[in-house]
């Protein structure tokens, strides 16, 4: 049963925003209920920017994550500062590691750091960082295969978009082989 | 036509305009700016008129002006832009003009702030308008009912010549949701004889007013307004049962708020507690007739909402006494967690 119940947070254009749309609605074409929410209100410039996504089997209540995340993505220190208690017991945190080095204090859940700036740069667009975390995420949870976020990108980011479709892509397969490498080293230990 | 993902403000505006929207007249106020944005950009493309007014009291009687010569019209607001516009809707009711109107509802009283609410339930059945007048109030839970009600509102207003409300707020209008808009159903709907349009002089103007001076006429029009109102109120009312079966607790909530009672329903379940919910899908007609059939297991009820206490008042008035009726609600823009309000639950059932 899937009840995957996500936040993702960074800066404004950090593209937390996009890559909770990207899952949502790749959930919605593989028959998923889901749902996006924004985090709107006054924010200062470079505040924090985050939305919740639920993908599940059933029906969505509740489309705000709070103390019940099953995955937290951060992208700056802010957003690991506000959200690291959202993560729920045995849940996921993974971290923009390019940008936070705070160690996380929490022993009760799975943290993964990532350098998906680094990687994004690898990909030929320094801006995909978003898209790193979100390979890391798909690796290490899946309730979305990469194939229905391609599709989910077309319609998404529109058609003039497409020509980005491929670097972006190999950013989440980067972000997904960050992680594997880290699961199963620390499943060793 | 396949599911898009899209936020409870643009399914609006879209159902809108295949329910048959023909004028949008609205002044800006967060969070419906979505529903102006998109029918700025949509409306004019599909061969309606979008003009943003300036202010809330001139798109309201735009409304008035385009519904009085049968255009199909519409206005959307958040609450304190509704506040300003209730004179108005006074006057659609007594001039019987077919218009919708969408409240997306933030924190009051007063500009208060841009978070969602449900603190305008008052306003949306009792009216801030003078007169004795009702006026027929949808409250969808999800992005798609948002838009099946928005699809069926403008027939609705023809058919019964009057405003009819869709309730949303902050939370339903920025989530998005997949969505997908089947066809309308055809409704025959009566002619708009009664409309002040040009004729070339082959008949008596139409007059559209609601100044009444004498006293046998305007009782004679009010009494012929109830029994309109009351027609509605016989046809119109919708609410949704879930798990009310054997329930000990019935609670009962309504848009957003529903959504998370649902959620804190399936956590009782979870520890035996049998609790359900009655979901009203119309505001005004109240559906008291759910309370007529609440199953015999049900010892208390407990209406929850985005308010310090509204909807509750006329949960009172449908359970008359038969059962207590309990409140929980959170305000100011706060949305209450599942978890709180099971432990809410617990304290009122004494099961802690």
């Amino acid at each position: 049963m899937i009840n995957e119940r996500i936040l993702c947070a960074g800066f404004g254009g950090q593209g937390v925003m996009s890559i909770g749309q990207l899952l949502a609605y790749a959930g919605m074409l593989e028959d998923k209920h889901v749902t996006w929410l924004p985090s709107y209100g006054p924010e200062m410039r470079g505040g924090t920017a985050y939305c919740s996504v639920v993908v599940s089997d059933k029906p969505v209540g509740s489309p705000i994550v709070t103390g019940n995340a099953t995955c937290v993505i951060v992208m700056n220190l802010p957003s690991l500062l506000k959200f690291e208690a959202s993560v729920k017991p045995g849940g996921l945190l993974l971290i923009n590691s390019s940008l936070i080095d705070k160690p996380v204090d929490r022993q009760d859940i799975e943290v993964y750091g990532i350098l998906a700036n680094e990687l994004a740069v690898k990909c030929g667009i320094p801006r995909a960082a978003n898209m790193v975390m979100l390979g890391a995420y798909l690796a290490l949870a899946g309730p979305v295969r990469i194939e229905s976020i391609a599709l989910a990108f077309k319609k998404v980011f529109g058609a003039k978009a497409e020509r980005l479709l491929d670097p972006n892509i190999q950013a989440l397969h980067l972000g997904a082989e960050a992680v594997t490498g880290l699961r199963q080293q620390s499943i060793a230990a | 036509m396949p599911k898009s993902l899209m936020k409870g403000n643009e399914a609006l505006a879209l159902a809108a305009i295949k329910g048959g929207c023909s004028h949008f007249f609205g002044y800006p106020i967060t969070p419906q700016n979505e529903i102006p944005e998109f029918l700025a950009r949509e409306l004019p493309k599909a061969g309606g008129v979008f003009l943003q007014a300036e202010s809330e009291l001139a798109a309201i009687n735009m409304v008035y002006g385009a519904a009085a010569t049968g255009g199909r019209a519409m206005t959307s607001s958040s609450s304190p832009g509704i506040a300003l516009m209730q004179e108005g809707m006074s006057s659609l009711a007594a001039a019987e003009l077919p218009s919708v109107i969408v409240n997306v509802q933030r924190g009051g009283p007063g500009i208060g702030t841009i978070q969602p609410s449900q603190a305008d339930y008052y306003q949306m059945t009792r009216g801030g308008g003078n007169g004795d007048y009702r006026i027929l109030s949808f409250a969808p839970a999800t992005v798609q009912e948002g838009a099946e009600m928005m699809m069926a509102a403008f027939d609705l207003a023809d058919f019964y010549r009057t405003p009819v409300f869709i309730v949303s707020d902050g939370m339903l209008g920025q989530m998005m949701e997949p969505v997908e808009f089947p066809e309308r159903p055809l409704r025959t709907l009566p002619e708009k004889s009664w409309a002040a349009v040009g004729h070339g002089g082959s008949r008596k103007p139409n007059t559209i007013k609601t100044l009444v001076l004498d006293p046998g006429l305007l009782e004679q029009k009010n009494l012929r307004l109830q029994e309109k109102f009351t027609r509605i109120a016989a046809t119109e009312s919708r609410f949704e049962n879930y798990r009310t079966d054997e329930a000990e607790l019935v609670l009962c909530a309504y848009g957003s708020t529903a959504r998370i009672v649902k959620n804190s329903i399936d956590l009782l379940a979870e520890e035996g507690i049998k609790a359900g919910l009655i979901r009203p899908q119309t505001l005004w007609p109240f559906p008291s007739s759910a309370f007529q059939q609440l199953p015999p297991t049900c010892r208390t009820i407990l209406t929850v909402e985005m308010s310090c206490g509204q909807m509750v008042d006329d949960v009172r008035l449908a359970v008359n006494g038969r059962l207590p009726v309990a409140f929980y609600g959170r305000s100011g823009g706060i949305i209450p967690v599942p978890e709180e309000i099971v432990a809410h639950i617990k304290v009122l059932l004494g099961r802690v």
